[in-house]
């Protein structure tokens, strides 16, 4: 079969479109297909990956949800997006959607990554009382462990910083 | 225009050459994905508020210290053609020049820093390097970071971290990402083993232009598939140590070529050198192939008196878009299969002068 386009070589690739009910058939060569754009690098036609994850979304119900508030119903109030949007669209509409589907995502983000929590870089500003949280964590663990090596001088200045970032994080209102 | 002006434009640092493993490793990408808080994503956001997020970004370039000259460019002010070639030479995606609403890009004068506005997420800082440099790369997406941070509320959640448009970037919005030119081991064979191993220990192969694109002349694309859970110097250190083998193995296997099937090989490099310098008409998968011999050529010191940085350049400058730069017009496929032939013959002699 010759392509449809330049009418010179032959048709390697084979479309079938139906829009409204009206089916449509093409026959184009590579160049010709690209050219339409249907073979365009992430252009709009290819399989994106929020095609794959919308199947990856579309899991049980947590079963804490009663059948009154079934999951699909779940919404974000800031910016209207549906959990059954995003389970189609494989996008979240905004940052508060991950508060609001809060309890649907530990199985998605442990399929997608094996893993529901973050461990890397931690903003200075917009993280600030976290990274506080951390380093405060960080020195507990510390202290316990110098206390159970009989290191009590070493012991004693932890406990001073430990006090110190407690102050300050009370005094942020933190 | 003559063809060293167009070079000269068409060249971006990554494409230099330089850097560690360059024999094998084409460029280093690190892209970190950062969304301001309060503000919803581009593919929900009003033209208003798309328009807010270009104006806090404007802001910021303006009274902020960076360290390099840089440039905003919006989309709007841009031809089709012109956001074309912005795509071959990997500085935006194809999704900001099609799709997006209010999208520029943030361009540094060597283009080693491209940073993407109203693509799928607020922001998107890019480090391009030439080699195997990741961890420079990562050093500087990190400052570039760092310096927006200081004037913008990013969205960020403890247990989350950088809360991305897709989950799939959720966490760290990293993605480091290597492209790999490696002939060897598609001839040999050993290709396909070596990819599914890497594709068990959580990275991701690509061809030249990204996601659902096919490995053209012989470059992969190799990225980590993981954004959440593991630390960004974990990220990078895990493609780093994966890389560094591949390119042992290619290494092997172009050893063992020579070794195995010398004469072959040498009659393969030297037929498509032939090739490209006399053929009239050359499609793109051709020309890629064609060009990916004459590289192995280069580096197995077969081929002398070309450079191993034009075939960097030539791999981006005969995309379509690149094509009809330089001819100043648009151009059916035939007359690019035309084009793209006489351009590989003009810069191959250029070579051959120098």
């Amino acid at each position: 079969m010759i392509c449809q386009g330049c009418g010179q070589k032959p048709a390697t690739l084979h479309f079938t479109k139906i829009l409204n009910g009206q089916k449509t058939e093409f026959h184009l060569c590579e160049n010709c297909a690209r050219e339409k754009g249907e073979l365009l690098p992430g252009g709009s036609n290819g399989f994106s990956i929020h095609n794959l994850l919308s199947g990856l979304l579309n899991f049980e119900p947590n079963p804490s949800y009663g059948e009154a508030t079934s999951y699909h119903q779940l919404q974000c109030k800031t910016c209207g997006l549906t959990y059954s949007q995003f389970t189609k669209g494989g996008r979240f509409g905004c940052s508060d959607c991950y508060s609001y589907f809060k309890h649907q995502l530990d199985p998605l983000f442990r399929r997608i990554h094996g893993n529901t929590s973050h461990s890397g870089k931690v903003p200075a500003r917009s993280g600030g009382a976290i990274k506080l949280k951390r380093e405060l964590e960080k020195l507990k663990q510390e202290l316990q462990q110098s206390i159970a090596r009989e290191e009590f001088e070493r012991a004693a200045q932890l406990r001073d910083r430990i006090r110190d970032l407690e102050k300050n994080i009370s005094q942020d209102h933190l | 225009m003559d063809l060293q002006k167009f070079i000269n434009n068409a060249v971006s640092n990554w494409m230099s050459g330089e850097g560690e493993a360059s024999d094998i490793v084409i460029s280093s990408r690190i892209r970190l994905a950062r969304n301001i808080k309060s503000l919803p994503f581009p593919f929900l956001a009003t033209d208003s508020q798309a328009e807010e997020v270009l104006q806090k970004i404007e802001h910021i370039l303006k009274s902020a210290k960076f360290d390099e000259k840089l440039e905003l460019i919006k989309m709007e002010e841009l031809t089709p053609l012109e956001k074309r070639v912005l795509v071959e030479k990997h500085l935006i995606s194809p999704n900001l020049a099609s799709e997006s609403r209010k999208g520029a890009v943030i361009l540094s004068d060597d283009e080693s820093i491209s940073i993407m506005i109203n693509e799928e997420d607020h922001l998107r800082i890019q480090c391009l390097f030439p080699g195997l440099q990741l961890k420079e790369a990562k050093k500087l997406s990190d400052k570039i970071d760092d310096i927006f941070e200081e004037h913008l509320n990013y969205a960020f959640d403890e247990q989350r971290g950088f809360l991305t448009c897709c989950p799939t970037n959720a966490g760290t919005g990293l993605r480091a990402s290597v492209m790999m030119h490696l002939p060897a081991l598609v001839i040999t064979q050993q290709i396909n083993r070596i990819l599914s191993a890497i594709n068990q220990v959580g990275l991701v192969v690509r061809g030249l232009y990204g996601e659902g694109s096919e490995a053209m002349g012989n470059l992969f694309q190799i990225s980590n598939q993981i954004t959440l859970g593991q630390s960004e110097d974990e990220i990078v250190d895990n493609l780093y140590s994966v890389v560094k083998q591949i390119i042992e193995h290619e290494r092997q296997a172009r050893k063992n070529l020579m070794e195995n099937s010398g004469l072959h090989i040498r009659d393969r490099i030297f037929r498509s050198y032939g090739i490209l310098s006399y053929a009239r008409v050359m499609e793109s998968k051709e020309a890629s192939q064609r060009l990916s011999d004459v590289r192995l050529g280069i580096d197995l010191g077969m081929i002398k008196n070309v450079s191993p940085t034009v075939l960097n350049e030539l791999m981006i400058m005969i995309q379509p878009g690149f094509l009809q730069q330089y001819a100043g017009g648009i151009l059916s496929p035939e007359q690019r299969d035309e084009r793209r032939a006489k351009l590989i013959r003009e810069r191959l002699q250029m070579e051959n002068m120098n």
